[in-house]
């Protein structure tokens, strides 16, 4: 089966975010720009599904800024992806809007398996994998830490509240990652090389004829509120003392 | 304005995270709440003695049972018909079905809000916490996920709400529930305890975090948790990460033992009432959050603690 993965370009997880003076937003000028880690983690599912024969063909998609093509599009294909897609715009989409994208592409494309990360560490909103699932009508694995491809059925193991939850999935099926799920490779440099050969398409937005308004007006972004700083205190019978007198010990 | 909660039930109880959710629902308007699964009357009875409640739709069907999300997500749209906002813990199961009923919807979700600051205002956190958005919704129907930890409980008594039973669910045939493996843990659950003691990629093995976090947690009478590279490490499995990618918790106390502190743990923490850090390394980034801090070997310090208590 031909397996789809989305991707979306995100401010490095390791950059601490920056609030703009102003409140529009966060801070995005001049900072390092990745692709979003539980993203690596599902292109490495769809290529390790493909060394295993259980996958044909791994097609990367990506909406967003035509600078995507360089950050993102070129390490997914890098990592083994077959070809790349890039759904270019500067507008920020929210992920109702990247779901009705994403179904276009599912129609033209017809994947046995949608593998997403199970949300992005910008907006923090785990929806598009399930959203996209309900405008498919095809099942959603989410959270995944265990995939297995047989035929038609994908089995997949989900990291749940308690613990782990195994559902079986009639496919063509919605899957989003977990952290555990594998550990993504390295894009190495000729991989790299080689990735630049790879095919992309360049598609806008107006391509797909999807409404992809905004719903959600952002009106204002603040910094959380500061903790004020603390003690430290000397050795243990100090920080007892302490902890009688926050009352959890008696 | 009417509002439908999802109810987390275990078939047996209704779990906490739902009483924060009515809490978050009464300041929207009027609450009813949907109990479904398969032989879940008795949830039904108790949910409607939870505080402010109105309705409470029952739907026992065995297709609900497991909270699949293919069929749980038809029926609640089924019900929208009839209400102004659908909201659900943002837990495991209402994260994996609120967007579904969202897009059915054809709304943008609202993801783990912090406070209702109007019948179409929220605020949210972004980027792990490091930022809080203040977003506007032109939706007509809300649907909307809520951080427990934000919200009061309501109160699980007082309350005199009517069941009515839900008719209408129905099996989608395109997923089934194969088995689960829960943790079993005689502690306070994570997400709601008062106290947690929480260990890092510090106690180097899973017989250290046993010996040393689980003694201390269990005088104290606290829920345990983990760093990403405690569980990654295999210490401890995976639902007792607190984090960005796992659970986010406000306890009265926080007590971090061997954590670093880097800025995907504190999106689970950094909202708790005060937070004790343990770690040999003065300049790590977890003693900026910490209200209380002592700078020593853990192995030393933690068993003379939990000697001295």
């Amino acid at each position: 089966m031909k397996v789809l993965v989305p991707v979306k370009r995100v401010l490095d997880y390791n950059v601490k975010p920056r609030v703009k003076a102003d409140g529009t937003g966060v801070d995005l000028a001049n900072v390092k720009m990745s692709m979003n880690p539980f993203d690596e983690i599902a292109i490495e599912e769809a290529v390790r599904l493909k060394e295993k024969g259980a996958a044909t063909e791994v097609v990367v998609v990506t909406i967003g800024v035509a600078k995507a093509e360089s950050d993102v599009l070129l390490t997914a294909r890098a990592m083994g992806a077959d070809r790349a897609i890039l759904i270019a715009t500067d507008d920020e989409v929210e992920p109702l809007g990247v779901a009705k994208l994403l179904k276009a592409v599912c129609d033209e494309e017809a994947p046995g398996l949608v593998i997403l990360g199970k949300q992005a560490i910008d907006d923090d909103s785990n929806q598009t994998g399930q959203m996209l699932a309900a405008l498919l009508g095809w099942p959603q694995g989410t959270f995944a830490s265990k995939v297995e491809v047989s035929g038609d059925r994908v089995v997949v193991t989900r990291e749940v509240d308690g613990g782990l939850e195994t559902v079986d999935l009639k496919a063509p099926a919605i899957v989003t990652t977990d952290l555990r799920l594998n550990e993504p490779r390295y894009a190495t440099l000729p991989n790299i090389m080689k990735a630049k050969s790879k095919p992309l398409a360049k598609k806008t937005p107006a391509d797909y004829a999807v409404d992809i308004a905004p719903r959600l007006a952002t009106l204002k972004v603040v910094e959380p509120a500061k903790r004020t700083a603390g003690v430290k205190v000397a050795d243990v019978d100090e920080l007892v003392g302490k902890l009688k007198a926050l009352g959890v010990a008696k | 304005m009417k509002t439908l909660v999802w109810v987390e039930h275990d078939n047996a109880a209704v779990k906490d995270a739902t009483l924060a959710v009515v809490t978050a629902a009464s300041q929207l308007g009027e609450v009813h709440l949907l109990v479904a699964g398969s032989g879940c009357k008795a949830v039904a009875d108790q949910a409607a003695k939870i505080e402010g409640v109105g309705k409470v739709h029952l739907a026992d069907d065995a297709s609900l049972s497991h909270a699949l999300a293919e069929n749980v997500a038809p029926l609640i749209v089924g019900l929208m018909a009839d209400h102004d906002a659908v909201l659900f813990p943002a837990t495991s199961n209402g994260k994996n079905i609120a967007p579904r009923v969202a897009a059915l919807l054809d709304v943008m979700q609202i993801s783990d809000i912090l406070s209702v600051e109007g019948a179409d205002t929220f605020t949210r956190p972004i980027y792990a916490g490091n930022a809080i958005a203040t977003v506007r919704t032109s939706d007509k129907k809300l649907v909307i996920t809520v951080r427990g930890t934000a919200f009061a409980k309501a109160a699980t008594s007082g309350g005199s709400g009517t069941v009515e039973a839900v008719s209408g669910a129905a099996d989608a045939g395109v997923s089934k529930f194969v088995s689960a493996e829960i943790a079993k843990s005689e502690r306070p659950e994570l997400t709601s305890a008062k106290v947690i003691v929480s260990g890092g990629r510090a106690l180097q093995n899973s017989e250290n975090f046993h010996s040393l976090i689980e003694p201390l947690a269990d005088k104290l009478g606290a829920a345990v948790g983990a760093s990403r590279a405690a569980v990654d490490a295999g210490y401890v499995p995976n639902d007792y990460q607190v984090g960005q990618t796992g659970k986010i918790v406000a306890p009265e106390v926080y007590i971090a033992i061997g954590i670093s502190g880097a800025i995907q743990h504190l999106a689970g923490m950094k909202d708790s009432k005060t937070i004790i850090a343990i770690n040999k390394d003065e300049d790590a980034p977890i003693f900026q959050v910490a209200d209380i801090g002592l700078v020593g070997d853990l192995f030393k310090v933690v068993p003379e603690l939990t000697g001295k208590l």
